[in-house]
């Protein structure tokens, strides 16, 4: 700093530090200082309130991937991100080429749809909470009107393990949904009209030019929703929190809402830390893939 | 039936469906604030029509018998806060990225980008023990300290791409005219970015009311409880749910913000994609 100072004050250099540093200081005292943390709480004995940890060495490891608990998290996690981000990804490409042209009424069918995204999800959630209620579900009440289901054998949504974990995937991908749409609205206006419609007018069909010519051009941003639609549910624990808490027994639990449960409900912060450190490696690889898409961003 | 209403049609089909299925728990809140509590819980009721006449009772239960209108000051209060914080470190940082350190300037927004990726369920468990040394726990203060780390980042990113749209020979023209460097910052491109700001402002609001696992890990007591927290966890008495005014509370809580939000998507949107749409 003392080598960038001139005789009228700051240089460009100086200045922009000067301007740059309280952000980053702020940043990096609540996310890097927390982040390695996380790290070294998992070799100790870490609790609620206690001080004075010890060094445990692998102990929490070893304790946590003994747990079954912990190994039905896992495949859990997997097979809640994938299954929603398939369904955001077919739901919302199909979903943004349907609006992709204004029509009467765009304005307020984007909000309708906007909805989900907006409202605080733990809100959301309840109000799924509702619909899939064991008593008063609506659905189950439709279902009983066509004679899906009978009245005193109705499904339920959330007491049942298999559709307990279907109900929070179809709710999550439910929230992303519209996130994911408008990501990919903004992609398609960026595709110059004339190549599709050249394309039809060459003969192609609907069908032809949406794989040979839309979808490969989209691809670009279809990687990007898709990166962030796996970050967002991958680490999510809300819809499990406020839908099922991860019952029936365990069941439906996720890396992110065992780690709550474990660290912060039971106490034990030290084996909560160790299982949130699964999600890391996840994270890297996302990490690296956004960085390559924006790096290919520029080239173009 | 030609090609063309074909597609219109197929169209028309797949907009209604998924306009549908995303409003619709929204739709079904509606309903259920104003039904009395007789035709909400008659299991052979229609549910789709009011068997019984229409009734403001959920809503004078919500908001004078919960705390449910101290929640939403307590959010309104650390949304104004967080804004200010966010502000006044973000403003001053992307500001320096998009003019000041040059080819610097573009690793370090990226770096910047990144910080979204970490996601709270990572950082929660370390935060709880540096919350309670602060003395926080269980007050909004420990919100409105750790809400900035992830709005920060989200509004720098904002607000780079506002300010890199400004000409540079308009602070030139200024410092030539006498105007420090960081002078013609504050008088000249932050009145010049109000739009930007605006935006800024709004999302940050929204991230607020929206954030869940901070709030419910760092603060337990009913009266000092964000919105997004205190409506699942305190609307419900024991194994009671009040439904009608529990919808009423979501319903109160989504709406407002998912209008104001409309007005900005498309600057949201540019905070996201990264460079992959120009």
């Amino acid at each position: 700093m003392v080598t960038q100072r001139r005789p009228q004050g700051l240089g460009p250099v100086g200045l922009g530090m000067l301007m740059f540093a309280p952000a980053v200081l702020y940043v990096l005292l609540l996310i890097a200082v927390p982040f390695v943390l996380a790290f070294v709480y998992a070799f100790t004995d870490a609790r609620v309130g206690s001080g004075g940890d010890h060094f445990v060495g692998l102990e929490n490891f070893r304790s946590v991937l003994g747990s079954a608990a912990f190994k039905t998290a896992v495949l859990n996690s997997f097979i809640f991100t994938i299954a929603s981000q398939v369904i955001v990804l077919v739901g919302s490409t199909t979903l943004a080429l349907a609006l992709k042209d204004h029509f009467r009424g765009r304005g307020f069918v984007r909000f309708l749809i906007l909805l989900p995204w907006v409202a605080p999800i733990s809100i959301g959630a309840i109000g799924w909470k509702w619909i899939l209620d064991s008593i008063y579900s609506v659905i189950n009440w439709v279902l009983v009107a066509v004679h899906l289901a009978q009245p005193f054998d109705k499904p339920m949504w959330l007491g049942e393990p298999r559709l307990a974990m279907l109900s929070v995937i179809l709710v999550h991908a439910w929230r992303l949904l519209p996130f994911s749409t408008v990501i990919l609205l903004a992609g398609l206006t960026a595709i110059p009209r004339d190549i599709p419609e050249a394309a039809e007018v060459d003969g192609a069909g609907f069908w032809r030019t949406l794989f040979e010519i839309t979808l490969p051009m989209l691809r670009p941003i279809l990687n990007v929703a898709l990166l962030f639609g796996v970050i967002f549910t991958f680490t999510d624990m809300v819809v499990v929190y406020n839908l099922t808490a991860g019952g029936p027994m365990d069941t439906t639990q996720v890396l992110p809402s065992l780690a709550f449960f474990t660290g912060i409900q039971g106490g034990d912060l030290a084996a909560g830390a160790a299982i949130s450190l699964f999600l890391v490696p996840i994270l890297v690889v996302v990490a690296f893939l956004m960085l390559r898409a924006a790096h290919r961003a520029e080239i173009v | 039936m030609g090609r063309r209403r074909r597609l219109r049609l197929g169209r028309a089909l797949v907009i209604l469906f998924f306009t549908v299925i995303l409003a619709f728990p929204f739709y079904w809140m509606l309903i259920t604030i104003f039904k009395q509590n007789a035709d909400l819980y008659g299991t052979e009721n229609n549910p789709f029509i009011f068997n019984a006449a229409p009734t403001l009772e959920n809503l004078r239960v919500l908001f004078y018998e919960t705390r449910f209108s101290r929640w939403l000051v307590n959010t309104a209060v650390v949304g104004v806060l967080v804004v200010g914080i966010t502000l006044v470190l973000a403003l001053p940082a992307a500001y320096a990225l998009a003019r000041l350190t040059g080819r610097w300037g573009e690793r370090l927004g990226i770096a910047i980008f990144l910080t979204y990726l970490v996601p709270p369920t990572l950082l929660f468990i370390p935060l709880s023990r540096i919350v309670s040394l602060l003395g926080l726990q269980d007050t909004i203060w420990s919100v409105v300290v750790v809400y900035p780390s992830f709005t920060i980042p989200f509004s720098i990113w904002l607000l780079m791409g506002f300010f890199k749209s400004i000409p540079r020979e308009l602070e030139d023209a200024a410092m030539v005219d006498g105007l420090t460097r960081f002078g013609a910052f504050v008088r000249l491109v932050v009145p010049m970015s109000l739009s930007g700001i605006l935006t800024v402002v709004i999302f940050t609001f929204t991230l607020v009311t929206q954030e869940f696992v901070y709030a419910l890990t760092f603060i337990s007591p009913e009266s000092h409880q964000m919105l997004g927290v205190g409506v699942p966890t305190f609307l419900i008495l024991g194994d009671v749910y009040f439904w009608g005014s529990l919808m009423g509370a979501c319903l109160i809580a989504s709406v407002p913000i998912a209008i104001v939000y409309n007005l900005f998507l498309d600057r949201f949107i540019a905070g996201f994609t990264v460079g992959a749409v120009k």
